[in-house]
């Protein structure tokens, strides 16, 4: 029997039309499953974008060093030395450990800086850093390009500057190209960058870092280092983390287990801490609408016996007028697989729709809910095949009945 | 047209036994108007039934239209059904939520005719039956005496080579059982062969002859 019969398709928009209920109720449990999955993946996505900006400032896998001074005596020193990175330390490390992705220094430069261009005098803060602290800061560079290699080895006067910084002193001028006053040297604007952490990062210029130690300080010293370890394990980025602490200690003298000497923030840890919020949330939202597609199943199921036994005296009926048991299962089916089908679609649309409304609640915790269309589709699909199963056995059943037994219910 | 050999039934449950029909021998020639009577449990629905091919039989040999009706498939039993048969029910057995037009033309969606020569074939026979200003009224909004003759418009939509009625004035009042009978008198008139089952008397005597079962075996066939 071919599938698209309109004759066939006939009588089951006349059986749809005529039996108001019954088509609601089925329609009604699929159309409802749908729905709150939907909204529930959905909701939880949201959730995740949400916190996930939360913690869009820095990069979350990064481990940032800070020299301190020394609280234990070590090799015959005081205690009370500071420590003061500088390029060998950078060097070092680069070299030490190879499981490093990004490594980058920064050297803070006192107070803050004027700025002058045409006629503009304003003053703010300046940093050198190293090519590799835009994925340290995870910052995104809206024009233009940021620090490079050769601008650090050159120690070519350069000027990365925040998006405000932009607004307040070029206006609708284009800044790339140009050539602002900082301090006493000309620099010149390579690119913007935007960083999603605070406002003040707006406000903020990156020169090379060479640049910074040779005209600002004339030495050779970095403020802090922070590193992105690449794909490692929570044991890897400990070994790291020991293995940084060790080499710092040899090239100052002090404590490997001088807690004080050097300040090491792991963000790896809190990075690992939300990772497996995220899954727990996740897991959780996939138990409940797994439950909800399975109670989905279980209405879908009761209705299909319910129809069935209504539809006895029918089925009786039909055969006794010369329908195959095969016509009348194919029937039963064919209607349930349609109105299934079509409440699943229904109740995906709906959610869609108001998963696009939350779309513009956006709050703190709660950003951009979304689902993925192949899961909504996974679940109708499942649905509608519940469907038909729990429909196929009593179908079956009630078709092979003898039709004056058949006929005989009420 | 109807040759029936020693048929026997029995409705068998786990631990009884009963033998409805005994041994049934029964020839019924084309274009016979024939009546089956006998009381309640005396087997003359079942004997109907089967001649339908509604229920199966244990023992013997029946043959319709030259055709053994023996041992058949759902689909086989089907088929004949839909081509052989047409049956009218006591209660009518209308689907209530389809018009008469559409109850009618019903047998012959499954003999896979379109929908517009399904309807205009259901529209012809209604109109034999006195019915075709009803034709797009539900089963509900009908009476009884109605809704049979709806019944009987459906059983002949497919020309079938028999017309069997169980009891088809047993839910009607004496004037509709009357204009019935004269339904089913005009149609053997038209040549069908019709067999009725009925345990009064008076419908019985419409018919051209009747035949008294009892206790699962056949009395006297008067002629």
């Amino acid at each position: 029997m071919k599938f698209f019969d309109q004759d066939k398709w006939n009588e089951i928009f006349v059986s749809i039309q005529k039996h108001k209920l019954r088509t609601t109720l089925t329609a009604l449990g699929v159309f409802w499953g749908i729905f709150l999955l939907v909204i529930l993946l959905g909701s939880g996505q949201g959730m995740q974008n949400g916190i996930e900006k939360q913690f869009r400032g820095d990069a979350l896998n990064s481990i940032w060093m800070y020299g301190g001074s020394t609280s234990k005596t070590f090799n015959g020193l005081p205690k009370g030395r500071r420590i003061q990175f500088n390029n060998d330390d950078f060097e070092n490390l680069q070299e030490q450990f190879p499981e490093i992705e990004y490594l980058a220094g920064r050297v803070f430069l006192s107070g803050t800086q004027i700025l002058k261009y045409k006629k503009k005098n304003l003053s703010f803060s300046v940093f050198g850093v190293s090519p590799d602290m835009i994925h340290v800061e995870n910052a995104q560079i809206t024009s233009g390009r940021f620090l490079n290699k050769t601008d650090e080895q050159k120690r070519r006067k350069v000027a990365v500057i925040g998006s405000q910084i932009k607004d307040e002193v070029f206006g609708n001028e284009d800044p790339i190209g140009k050539d602002i006053l900082l301090g006493d040297g000309m620099y010149r604007v390579v690119g913007i960058s935007h960083d999603p952490e605070s406002n003040q990062a707006q406000r903020e210029i990156y020169i090379p870092m060479s640049v910074a130690q040779v005209v600002f300080h004339g030495n050779e010293n970095i403020s802090n280092l922070s590193l992105i370890g690449g794909d490692l394990s929570e044991e890897q980025v400990n070994q790291l983390q020991q293995g940084i602490t060790e080499t710092l200690a040899a090239n100052h003298q002090f404590d490997p287990t001088d807690n004080r000497a050097l300040y090491i923030n792991n963000r790896y840890e809190d990075y690992k801490r939300f990772q497996n919020l995220f899954l727990g949330i996740k897991s959780f939202l996939w138990f409940v609408g797994l439950g909800t597609v399975l109670a989905g199943i279980v209405g879908v199921s009761n209705i299909m016996l319910i129809i069935v036994k209504d539809r006895t005296k029918e089925i009786g009926i039909r055969k006794a007028l010369g329908a195959t048991p095969r016509s009348i299962v194919s029937m039963i089916l064919t209607e349930a697989i349609f109105i299934t089908s079509m409440a699943g679609y229904f109740g995906l649309a709906a959610g869609i729709v108001v998963l696009s409304l939350l779309d513009n609640l956006d709050s703190d915790f709660f950003s951009s809910p979304e689902i993925n269309l192949g899961v909504g589709l996974a679940a109708i699909i499942i649905l509608v095949i519940a469907g038909a199963l729990a429909g196929l056995i009593p179908s079956m059943q009630a078709a092979k009945i003898n039709p004056i037994v058949a006929m005989r219910t009420d | 047209m109807i040759q029936l050999r020693n048929i026997k039934k029995a409705y068998k449950t786990e631990f009884t036994s009963l033998q409805v029909l005994k041994g049934i021998d029964l020839i019924i020639e084309e274009g016979e108007f024939v009546s089956i009577m006998g009381s309640s449990g005396s087997g003359k629905s079942t004997l109907l039934n089967i001649l339908g091919i509604l229920d199966d039989y244990d023992e013997g040999t029946y043959t319709l239209a030259g055709e053994l009706m023996k041992n058949l498939s759902e689909k086989q039993a089907a088929y004949y059904r839909n081509r052989f048969i047409g049956f009218v029910f006591q209660s009518f057995n209308l689907l209530n939520f389809k018009t008469a037009v559409e109850n009618v033309a019903l047998p012959l969606y499954y003999q896979k005719v379109n929908r517009d020569q399904r309807l205009e074939k259901a529209m012809h026979y209604l109109e034999m039956v006195g019915l075709k200003d009803w034709s797009d009224h539900h089963p509900n909004q009908l009476s009884g005496g109605q809704q049979q003759r709806v019944a009987i418009a459906r059983a002949m939509v497919t020309e079938p080579k028999v017309l069997l009625a169980d009891e088809p004035t047993g839910a009607l009042d004496s004037t509709t059982s009357h204009e019935v009978m004269n339904l089913f008198q005009e149609i053997h008139q038209n040549g069908k062969t019709v067999v009725l089952v009925t345990h009064e008397q008076d419908i019985a005597e419409k018919t051209e002859r009747i035949i008294n079962i009892q206790d699962g075996l056949i009395l006297n066939s008067n002629e």
